[in-house]
């Protein structure tokens, strides 16, 4: 094994040579392995991997997305889940098929209504498809909305929860972050939601250093002072 | 009275150019990626008098829908020199050299880029050459191809490029403008270093087979220099996260 585990690498740089196998982010040549994205060089098992510090969101199916409707077609909208691929929602994916008679598409969501939904198909040949039949998922009628680098998502959720158990605790809102970079924080009182959002982007500025969790949590709580509760 | 093309020497009696280098000498370059906020990826290189700037955005969406692909990524290039780039202003519509030099360095990046992970999407570059003086076409490789990892693309490495030339009948590396202008010969080479492979090659003037060696060896030599360039100048950018994530690692999904 060439590189040390966390090591910054780039695309071309030789990871190991030998029994390994190529995960994500890596290729194989011959005996060699190298990178293809400038990221952490890590192993899992014997298993090489990158993980990527930038990226375009790439759907997988059973990803949470919050997305915006950009178009209503025949049997379903046409949504914008921030990927090199525009997704499709079919009206058969949504709640709504249960109504009495199908009604007018445009009356369940408009253009540049925004929906949460969870992938459920996407592969080489066909663009994301996706449905809101399931717990949570639907239009998003209130809250505030953030977008950041998919990428940080990761960082927006902690080890083991910690960062994102934090903020929903302290703002007192409710955070759903999508695999695609965009989260929402629902809270009681706008303020607050306001107070989420900028820790957000707070996150996603200072992702990579240290006592983050830390400070974060001691910029929400001197930003509540002094806020309407409840 | 008459311009003697013979009066102006290139190569003075200590074996130095115009602008002091020795025969084998790079030109100064200096790198800053990531420099654009609304591109994917970017890079601002400076090689020599040249300043060029490299930005990226994709994959994403293919629009017009019918030149996507169905099992890989459409790259696009798009080579352009700023009206304020050269002596003489250049007009800022596309020129037949520029569309030349969109499409060699298009194919010149291909090879490196694993387009194959993006169907039906497109990768586009785009090179702006803010101020010319001669390799601007290496240059831009050069940037491109930083400003292509820096938006994350898989690659299967980095490309970089370099000229080579004859002036005053010397071999020499790295041709300013006075030099193409008045040399013999001007050869840019773009190059995979890691697999060795040649992806751009062209040649102005005439050299001899000997000499067309001798100017293929400076120049891929000074492609793997430029390359630990480009690799020192990603790394910058982004050690700091080397550093804050071996302390507080996230959470990743496999």
């Amino acid at each position: 094994m060439h590189a040390e585990l966390k090591q910054l690498v780039t695309p071309g740089d030789l990871l190991a040579e030998g029994p390994y196998f190529a995960g994500e982010n890596t290729y194989r040549d011959g005996s060699k392995i190298y990178s293809s994205r400038i990221g952490l060089a890590d192993i899992i098992g014997n298993k090489l991997i990158v993980v990527p510090i930038k990226g375009a969101y790439i759907p997988r199916i059973d990803d949470i997305v919050i997305g915006r409707i950009t178009d209503i077609g025949m049997s379903g909208w046409q949504v914008d889940i921030s990927a090199p691929y525009p997704a499709m929602l079919p009206a058969s994916e949504t709640p709504m098929d249960r109504d009495a008679g199908r009604g007018d598409l445009a009356l369940h969501y408009g253009v540049g209504d925004l929906t949460l939904a969870q992938v459920i198909a996407f592969d080489r040949t066909r663009d994301p498809l996706l449905t809101t039949k399931g717990r949570g998922l639907g239009k998003v009628t209130s809250g505030k909305v953030a977008r950041i680098a998919p990428a940080k998502i990761p960082r927006v959720i902690g080890k083991k929860g910690s960062m994102i158990t934090m903020l929903k605790k302290e703002t007192n809102t409710d955070i759903v972050p999508g695999q695609n970079g965009v989260i929402l924080a629902i809270g009681k009182n706008p303020d607050q939601e306001r107070i989420a959002i900028e820790a957000l982007y707070m996150i996603e500025r200072e992702a990579h250093t240290n006592g983050l969790t830390d400070r974060v949590r001691a910029m929400i709580q001197e930003e509540m002072k002094g806020k309407v509760v409840g | 009275m008459l311009d003697n093309q013979n009066t102006i020497r290139l190569i003075d009696d200590n074996g130095l150019r115009v602008d002091g280098r020795r025969l084998d000498e790079l030109r100064p370059i200096k790198i800053e990626v990531g420099i654009l906020d609304k591109a994917d990826g970017s890079a601002y290189l400076e090689h020599g008098r040249n300043k060029i700037l490299a930005a990226v955005y994709g994959p994403r969406e293919a629009h017009p829908k019918h030149i996507a692909l169905s099992d890989r990524a459409v790259v696009r290039c798009r080579y352009h020199m700023a009206p304020f780039s050269t002596d003489e202003r250049k007009s800022p519509a596309p020129s037949r050299r520029e569309h030349e030099l969109s499409k060699v360095i298009r194919e010149s990046l291909e090879p490196a880029i694993m387009s194959e992970y993006f169907p039906r999407s497109t990768i586009d570059i785009f090179i702006e050459v803010l101020q010319a003086d001669a390799g601007t076409r290496c240059a831009g490789i050069t940037a491109a191809a930083l400003a292509l990892a820096d938006a994350g693309i898989p690659m299967r490495e980095l490309v970089s490029a370099c000229a080579a030339g004859k002036i005053d009948g010397k071999v020499v590396l790295d041709l300013s403008d006075v030099e193409d202008k008045k040399g013999d010969a001007d050869l840019p080479v773009a190059l995979m270093p890691k697999s060795n492979v040649v992806t751009l090659l062209q040649m102005d003037g005439s050299l001899t087979e000997e000499e067309f060696v001798q100017a293929m060896e400076i120049s891929t030599g000074a492609c793997r220099k430029i390359y630990e360039m480009q690799r020192e100048a990603l790394r910058q950018k982004y050690h700091i996260v080397k550093e804050q994530e071996k302390e507080e690692p996230s959470e990743v999904s496999a």
